[in-house]
């Protein structure tokens, strides 16, 4: 990233690009293990949502998609949190990789 | 009554790429409560966890109009923009039949302790604000220092726990118990895991006319030290075993929103944290009975409170 001098950068350094974190992989974060969604199993009570601190649940109109590994910091409170019968979603064991950053 | 598919369908004003910790509280809060109001947002940050985490310079999380002016006075930053946003509209300069919405917020440490006079102002001179507090119990952003929310027992960086301490030796202070006395319209305590009343209870202090105040428990795997998975279980066991009782005051009116159906034993509290794994040592138990002590006397007055 080009750093910006205080010629370029906004009075106050008010940053205009509302929500641009997303461009922060926090899924790179993760070691060891990630949850993994089994979508016959899961009863659409968004309880994942509702817990995940890192806004990775994915949602396409009515229905939990699946996880957003871009985002996820594999916290478990989803699959902690998952009341279904038999579990939608599950931690599972995940090959340590280097971190291989933003898109920049 | 609101649904859960429904408020995911909603935009997110806080958005993912923020970097609070792993399984932090802090968003699971900000989730359901900025979902509580359609209107625009302005929203003013004390330093701490939620505002350093969610603005690392070049980038923010938010997408709303967002503030940080310095630790102690996020209430009074948030009270000017409601003096001006009043003051334009009566200019005719922003439309009548608009309407804005203003959010002060700070962790305790920037409202128990550093915010608490600009708070008290605030609060005293009426704006129309909502401010909340989420409580974490301790100055978790700068390492764990102990805060007037710590509780009692807990150790923390400046009340570690030894020889010759158990930990934090006073009991908390009462921060809902302050804002009820400075008689506003709306003061209520939540957990982010009764959700559906801590979506009410930022509904109906979005809605008030005047201040209103909110002050809602915030998990943190990070100080409390506890398996962070784990961490929705035990803030349920906060409510139930009434270390946090879920109530709120209407124009000086209690009204208690949680009656546990049998009230825990606050070991069930205590024993899954870190914080607090000294006083099982035989010369701290002294410590545990006064816990249970104070948790059982401030029940009580609550009730007592709720059923005038």
């Amino acid at each position: 990233m080009k750093k910006e001098t205080w010629k370029e950068l906004t009075i106050g350094t008010i940053n205009l690009e509302a929500g641009n974190s997303v461009q922060n992989l926090t899924g790179t974060w993760r070691s060891g293990h990630k949850p993994e969604f089994i979508e016959e199993h899961c009863i659409q009570c968004f309880f994942c949502w509702l817990y995940c601190p890192h806004f990775a649940i994915l949602v396409e109109g009515d229905e939990v998609k699946g996880i957003d590994y871009d985002y996820c910091t594999g916290c478990g409170m989803c699959a902690e949190e998952c009341p279904s019968k038999e579990k939608s979603i599950v931690m599972v064991k995940e090959e340590v990789k280097l971190a291989e950053g933003g898109t920049e | 009554m609101a649904k859960l598919k429904d408020l995911a369908k909603m935009e997110d004003r806080l958005v993912a790429g923020h970097g609070m910790c792993l399984g932090c509280g802090i968003p699971l809060i900000f989730k359901v409560v900025l979902r509580a109001t359609e209107d625009p947002l302005v929203i003013a940050n004390a330093t701490g966890c939620l505002e350093v985490c969610t603005t690392i310079f070049p980038r923010t999380a938010w997408n709303v109009t967002w503030v940080h002016s310095a630790f102690e006075n996020a209430a009074s930053t948030i009270a000017g923009v409601e003096a001006m946003y009043k003051a334009l509209k009566r200019r005719g300069k922003i439309p009548k039949d608009k309407t804005i919405k203003f959010l002060g917020t700070g962790g305790d440490g920037g409202t128990y302790d550093i915010g608490l006079q600009a708070l008290s102002g605030t609060m005293e001179r009426g704006h129309d604000v909502v401010y909340l507090c989420y409580d974490n119990n301790a100055y978790a952003n700068t390492g764990g220092q102990r805060s007037s929310a710590t509780p009692l027992g807990a150790s923390a960086t400046t009340s570690p726990a030894g020889t010759q301490s158990p930990g934090k030796l006073q009991w908390r202070k009462d921060l809902t118990k302050i804002l009820t006395a400075h008689n506003i319209p709306y003061v209520a305590q939540a957990s982010p895991t009764r959700w559906q009343d801590l979506y009410n209870k930022a509904k109906k202090a979005f809605e008030v006319e005047g201040p209103a105040f909110l002050n809602v428990l915030c998990l943190c795997p990070t100080e409390w030290k506890y398996e962070e998975s784990k961490g929705v279980e035990l803030a349920k066991i906060a409510v139930d075993t009434c270390v946090w009782p879920l109530y709120e005051v209407e124009n000086g009116k209690y009204k208690l929103n949680y009656k546990p159906k049998e009230k825990k034993s606050i070991l069930e509290w205590i024993k899954p944290q870190g914080r607090f794994r000294h006083l099982f040592r035989e010369e701290y138990a002294w410590v545990l009975e006064e816990f249970q002590k104070k948790v059982d006397e401030e029940w009580e007055e609550l009730q007592r409170l709720s059923s005038l």
